[in-house]
């Protein structure tokens, strides 16, 4: 998959811009690590969000994991077809396992995430 | 991870990718290529699981039987040479010290205990002795191999031999291996509830068998297996697993294990056992699927009519079946099947019902 276009967090969230709407999803290295996707819980459409705070919860076999928010904004749709096959989210992290669209806010946000580069760089120091 | 003790597969397994974990003191691998393909790989075919880290203690001498009979609560009187038995361990108020399989040989028993209790069963085991007994603690030199699922009779027959399909369950035989006799100990025996056999042998027997496993079961579907599946496998089944749902804070008859403690043998922890059964049980321990969406995990609060009466020991969504399942002890008043329950996860107080167990059919050949 070509993440060139993508920004990413370093809680390992990608961001892929389409004019005002943001898609998130986890990276390939998120869900690795976390091995077997189960269980998502997605945010409700149209709450608010601010860059920071939870806006899903990802569960594996073995653990949860939080999802964070990278930007700020509101919630525009979310991938329902996480809720009966959250193993999307493993077999394709950028594409079909999308978690959900946020509409951006504040497009300043933009500048404090990594480009694709420089989280390939981020991980390998891990 | 600092000084951690390796099995001598820990080079193949670090070889074929598995994704290592500190369990226990040791390296293990806890998946491969992911614990629900392994896990259905399993039921569906077969798997092949390093039980080495578990612990290995031998009783001998004369007085060997009536000593296991004092701290054994299962009847060791029950099993003859080659025969297997599950058994647990009691303080003296009635609380677990360990859950463990007896095989009994012709010169000796041999005790497989788990990994993290090793030291502790020992040191207990040893406490005790009485009569002419010698308690050996041979961890460091056995390795254990396990191949379950129901492909595991074709696999084991090809390695080992025909003859071995017949082997029954719970039935152990002694194999002579590269010359030497009798230092290889097969076992109808397995903690997946599908058909299976669990080989002890020398560790220095253990990478070469393993290879041997492999190349024979490939055919047959044979994947190796992390801990992570064997939890989910031996959840599925409702098995105990110690420290999850039996602790030096539960007795065994709550736990559901009164199967193997005979209360009209004397042994360590049987007067307090047997008032705890005349008074009635308190609590036990159940099996609960998930109405509400959501995954319980150990600690997990039980919550009736607004209050917590419990604690869930083990949860995880059951691969065998995709719901989110668990166990949990729960007031005896509220055990039966079919109660309506729930179980607070993180703050969220989500529905749950009381279901039989085990999740999933047994396919043990018995």
């Amino acid at each position: 998959m070509n993440t060139n276009a993508l920004k990413f967090t370093e809680d390992h969230e990608w961001i892929r811009i389409e004019g005002k709407k943001a898609y998130i999803g986890i990276s390939e290295y998120a869900q690795k690590e976390l091995g077997d996707i189960v269980y998502v819980e997605l945010p409700p459409v149209g709450e608010k969000f601010t860059a920071g705070d939870e806006l899903a919860e990802v569960e594996s076999v073995k653990a949860v994991s939080n999802i964070f928010c990278p930007l700020s904004g509101e919630v525009l749709e979310v991938n329902e077809e996480l809720a009966h096959s959250p193993e999307l989210i493993n077999k394709d992290p950028y594409g079909q396992g999308w978690i959900a669209i946020i509409e951006i806010e504040n497009p300043d946000e933009l500048n404090d995430l990594m480009n694709s580069e420089e989280y390939d760089e981020f991980c390998s120091s891990l | 991870m600092g000084e951690l003790k390796r099995t001598p597969l820990y080079e193949w397994h670090k070889a074929r990718g598995a994704r290592l974990i500190d369990f226990a003191g040791w390296e293990m691998p806890v998946y491969y290529e992911g614990i629900v393909a392994e896990h259905q790989a399993t039921r569906e075919k077969a798997g092949m699981f390093d039980l080495s880290h578990m612990g290995e203690i031998e009783v001998k001498g004369p007085d060997a039987l009536e000593y296991l009979q004092s701290v054994m609560t299962n009847d060791v009187s029950a099993i003859t040479d080659g025969q297997a038995q599950y058994s647990v361990m009691c303080y003296e108020n009635g609380t677990i010290v360990d859950d463990l399989l007896i095989t009994k040989l012709p010169d000796r028993y041999m005790l497989v205990v788990n990994a993290s209790n090793i030291d502790k069963d020992f040191n207990w085991l040893k406490s005790h002795i009485k009569g002419r007994v010698e308690v050996v603690d041979r961890s460091d030199e056995f390795s254990i191999i396990a191949v379950q699922g129901p492909k595991s009779e074709d696999i084991i027959a090809e390695v080992y031999g025909e003859s071995l399909r017949n082997l029954l369950y719970y039935h152990a035989v002694e194999l002579d291996y590269q010359g030497k006799k009798n230092v290889v100990l097969l076992s109808r025996t397995g903690y997946t509830g599908e058909d299976g056999f669990e080989i002890l042998l020398p560790n220095e027997f253990a990478l070469e068998t393993w290879n041997k496993l492999f190349d024979a079961g490939e055919k047959y579907g044979l994947t190796p297996v992390g801990l992570g599946a064997r939890d989910t496998l031996r959840m599925e089944m409702k098995f105990a697993l110690y420290g999850h749902d039996i602790s030096d804070q539960t007795n065994p008859l709550e736990a559901g294990l009164g199967w193997v403690v005979k209360l009209d043998k004397e042994f360590v922890g049987a007067p307090v056992l047997r008032s705890i059964k005349e008074k009635g049980l308190e609590r036990k321990l159940v099996a609960f699927e998930m109405v509400d969406r959501g995954i319980p995990r150990q600690h997990c609060p039980v919550v009736i009519d607004g209050k917590p009466v419990g604690e869930v020991t083990s949860g995880n969504v059951s691969p065998s079946t995709g719901k989110s399942v668990g166990l949990a002890y729960v007031p005896t008043a509220y055990s039966k099947i079919g109660t309506e329950i729930a179980i607070d996860i993180r703050g969220k107080i989500l529905k749950a019902i009381i279901v039989k167990a085990p999740f999933v059919p047994s396919h043990v050949k018995k």
